[in-house]
C-alpha cells in the first residue's frame, strides 16, 4: 500500500463524482448555453449590427445606440410608459395582492372557493382575458359604460384615451394577481401565533399587529414578489398587445411591444437587439436597486436559510 | 380593545362581570366575521363579474347584447352561439393543434428538469452550487433579450412553422421547474440513496427507481405548470407559427376576433373564449391543491 494513493483515491472519486454531477444536468446546461447564453452574445453582437434576417447583418458600430437613446422620439415615450406602468402597476398590484391574502388569511368557511376566485384570472389564457376586458371596457355597450349610461352618467373612454389607457390596463394586470395571492397566503399562515399572542399580551390592537407583526415577517415573500413583477411588467406585451396594440396616441406602446413591432414587423432585428440589451440592462439595475433597499426593510427572522 | 389582558389577569371579576365581558366578546366577534364575510363576498363577486359578464354574454341574442342598463341573465338563451361560433374557425383543430405541442412540451419539462434537480439536490460535486446559482440567475433573463436570437437560431434549423421550436427547447431544462423539484428533492432523506448505493445501485437506479416515484406529486406540478403555460402562452407561437392551420388557440381566439372587423358579433367572441377558458378552469378544478402547493414552493424558498 502506498502513501499515494489515499490521495489520488479521493482524487478519483471527486472526478468521479463531478462527472456524475454534470452528466445529470447536462441536459440543461446545454440548453444554457445554447437558448441562454449563445443568444445574449449573438444579440449584442446584432445590437451593433443592420440585420434584416434575409441579408447578413451589416456593422454599423454604436448607430443603434445612438439613434435610441439621442433621435428616437418614440423611444423617450415608450420608455415613459413602460416607467410609469412598472412604478405604478408593480406597487398596486402587491398591495392589492397582500389585502386580499390579510383577508383570506382569516379563519373562515369556504376560504378555499374564494380562493379559487382571486386566483382564476391568473391562470385563464391572456387572450381570453383581452377578449373579455376588450368587451367589458366598450365604450358604449361595454359593463360599466352602459351601467353609466342608464344613471345619466357620461361614459369612461377606458382604452380609447390617451389618458385612461394605462390605468384602465393596471385594473386589468391588478385584477390578475392570482399567483401573488397564493405566495402572501402561504407567507401569511407561516406567520408563527405566538408572535401575536406577545403582541396582544402588550396591548397592540390589530392594527398593529397587522403593520409590525404581519407586514415584517412577510417581507420577504414581498421582495420575491415584488422583483418577479417587476421583471414581469418590464415585458409586458400580450394583452397590452391584444387590448390596445400601442395605441391610442401611443399610449400603451409599451417596452415589449415596440421591440416585438421592429423586430418582427420592420425586421430591424438589429434596432430591436440594441433595445433588448437596454431592456436587460434596466431589469438588471432596477432588480439590484430593489434588493439593495431590501436590506432596510426585509426582516429575515431566525429561520433564515 | 378597552381591557388589556394583563389588566384581566390581575382584577378578578365577579360571575356576572365574567358572563358580560363574554357576550360583548362573543358579539363583537359576530359582528366581526359577518364584516369580514360581507366583504370577502363582495371583492370575489367583483373578481367573478368578468367571467360571469363573458358566460352571460355568450348566451344572448344581438339585441340583448345591447341592451342598456345590461341584462345579467339572458332570456331567451341562446346556445347555439356555441356550435355556430366554434364552426366559424375550425377551433377543433386550434384545440389540436395546442395539445400537440402542450403535451410533448410538458413532458419534456418534466424530464429534463428532474434530472438537472436530481444533479443539483442529491449529488455532492465541484462547481455544484455556482452552477446552480447560475440556472437560477437565468430566471432573471427577460425572454425578449434571447427571442430574436433564437428566432434567428430556429429560423436556421428550419423550426419555424412547427411545433418544433415550442417543443424542443423544452427537453433542456427550465430554471422554475428545477429550483422547484430541486427543493422536493431535497427533502427526501439521503439515507434513502445511500442505503440503495450500498445495495450496489448506480445514480440513475436511484433517480429512476426511488426518487422519482416519491417525487411524483413534486413532478405533477411541472408538468401542469408547463401544460398550463403552453395552453396560455401568446408571444411563442405568434413569433414561430404564421400558418393559420398550425395556430393553437390562443392565436385562434386572436384570428376569430380580427375576421369580424367593424362589427364584432361579441356573443360569438365570448362563446369562443368561454371555451377557450374552460378547460384550465376544469383541471385547476381538479388540480388545486397541486397548483397552490407548487406555486408556494416556488415563491417563498427564494
Amino acid at each position: 500500500m502506498s502513501i499515494a494513493s489515499p490521495f489520488r483515491k479521493i482524487h478519483r472519486t471527486e472526478l468521479r463524482n463531478f462527472g456524475k454531477g454534470i452528466a445529470f444536468v447536462s441536459p440543461w446546461l446545454v440548453g444554457f448555453l445554447a437558448w441562454t447564453i449563445y443568444p445574449i452574445i449573438a444579440s449584442f453582437y446584432y445590437s451593433f449590427t443592420q440585420y434584416d434576417v434575409l441579408n447578413p447583418p451589416k456593422w454599423v458600430g454604436l448607430r443603434n445606440y445612438a439613434e435610441l437613446l439621442l433621435e428616437d422620439e418614440k423611444f423617450r415615450i415608450v420608455l415613459y410608459n413602460t416607467l410609469y406602468f412598472v412604478i405604478l402597476g408593480v406597487p398596486i398590484g402587491v398591495v392589492v395582492a397582500f389585502l386580499l391574502a390579510s383577508l383570506l388569511n382569516n379563519d373562515m368557511r369556504g376560504r378555499s372557493f374564494f380562493r379559487t376566485v382571486f386566483f382564476l384570472p391568473a391562470i385563464v389564457p391572456a387572450v381570453a382575458t383581452a377578449m373579455v376586458w376588450l368587451w367589458i371596457y366598450n365604450p358604449r355597450y361595454g359593463l360599466i359604460n352602459s351601467f353609466l349610461a342608464s344613471l345619466g352618467q357620461t361614459a369612461i373612454p377606458w382604452l380609447s384615451s390617451p389618458k385612461m389607457a394605462k390605468p384602465s390596463l393596471i385594473i386589468i394586470n391588478t385584477w390578475a394577481q392570482g399567483s401573488a395571492i397564493v405566495i402572501f397566503l402561504a407567507a401569511l399562515q407561516d406567520v408563527p401565533r405566538s408572535l401575536y399572542d406577545a403582541a396582544l399580551v402588550d396591548g397592540a390592537n390589530a392594527w398593529q399587529r397587522f403593520w409590525h407583526v404581519t407586514i415584517p415577517m412577510c417581507t420577504p415573500a414581498i421582495l420575491f414578489v415584488l422583483i418577479t413583477s417587476l421583471i414581469g411588467m418590464f415585458q409586458y406585451f400580450t394583452l397590452g398587445w391584444l387590448l390596445t396594440g400601442g395605441g391610442p396616441n401611443l399610449a400603451t406602446e409599451f417596452y415589449g411591444i415596440y421591440l416585438y413591432r421592429n423586430a418582427f414587423q420592420f425586421f430591424k432585428m438589429g434596432y430591436a437587439s440594441a433595445l433588448a440589451w437596454l431592456l436587460f440592462i434596466l431589469v438588471v439595475v432596477f432588480t439590484i436597486i430593489v434588493f439593495r433597499s431590501s436590506a432596510r426593510w426585509v426582516y429575515y427572522g431566525g429561520s433564515m436559510e | 380593545m378597552s381591557e388589556s389582558t394583563a389588566e384581566r389577569i390581575l382584577y378578578s371579576p365577579s360571575a356576572a362581570e365574567v358572563a358580560a365581558l363574554r357576550r360583548r366578546k362573543k358579539r363583537r366577534q359576530l359582528l366581526r366575521s359577518i364584516v369580514l364575510y360581507v366583504t370577502v363576498a363582495f371583492l370575489s363577486l367583483t373578481f367573478a363579474l368578468p367571467f360571469l359578464w363573458m358566460l352571460s354574454t355568450s348566451l344572448k341574442d344581438d339585441p340583448q347584447v345591447y341592451r342598456v342598463p345590461p341584462i345579467w341573465i339572458p332570456h331567451p338563451v341562446r346556445l347555439r352561439n356555441y356550435p355556430e361560433a366554434l364552426t366559424k374557425q375550425p377551433f377543433d383543430l386550434f384545440f389540436l393543434n395546442t395539445l400537440k405541442y402542450a403535451i410533448p412540451s410538458a413532458f419534456g419539462a418534466v424530464l429534463s428538469s428532474s434530472l438537472a434537480a436530481y444533479g443539483f439536490a442529491r449529488l455532492r460535486w465541484w462547481g455544484r452550487d455556482v452552477l446552480f446559482f447560475i440556472c437560477i440567475a437565468t430566471m432573471m433573463i427577460p425572454f425578449q433579450v434571447v427571442m430574436i436570437p433564437l428566432y434567428i437560431i430556429f429560423k436556421d434549423f428550419g423550426w419555424l412553422n412547427s411545433y418544433k421550436a415550442l417543443v424542443i427547447p423544452t427537453f433542456f431544462g427550465n430554471a422554475y421547474y428545477i429550483f422547484l423539484l430541486r427543493q422536493f428533492f431535497m427533502s427526501i432523506p439521503q439515507e434513502i440513496s445511500d442505503a440503495a448505493r450500498v445495495d450496489g445501485a448506480g445514480e440513475i437506479g436511484i433517480f429512476v427507481r426511488i426518487i422519482l416515484p416519491l417525487a411524483k406529486p413534486a413532478l405533477a406540478v411541472v408538468a401542469l405548470f408547463q401544460f398550463m403555460g403552453a395552453w396560455n402562452d401568446y408571444l411563442g407561437p405568434l413569433i414561430y407559427l404564421n400558418r393559420e392551420e398550425l395556430y393553437p388557440i390562443a392565436l385562434g381566439l386572436q384570428l376569430f376576433r380580427s375576421q369580424f372587423q367593424e362589427k364584432l358579433v361579441w356573443p360569438y367572441l365570448m362563446a369562443a373564449s368561454t371555451v377557450t377558458i374552460l378547460p384550465v378552469i376544469i383541471i385547476f378544478f381538479f388540480t388545486q391543491r397541486t397548483f397552490v402547493e407548487g406555486i408556494t414552493v416556488t415563491g417563498l424558498k427564494g
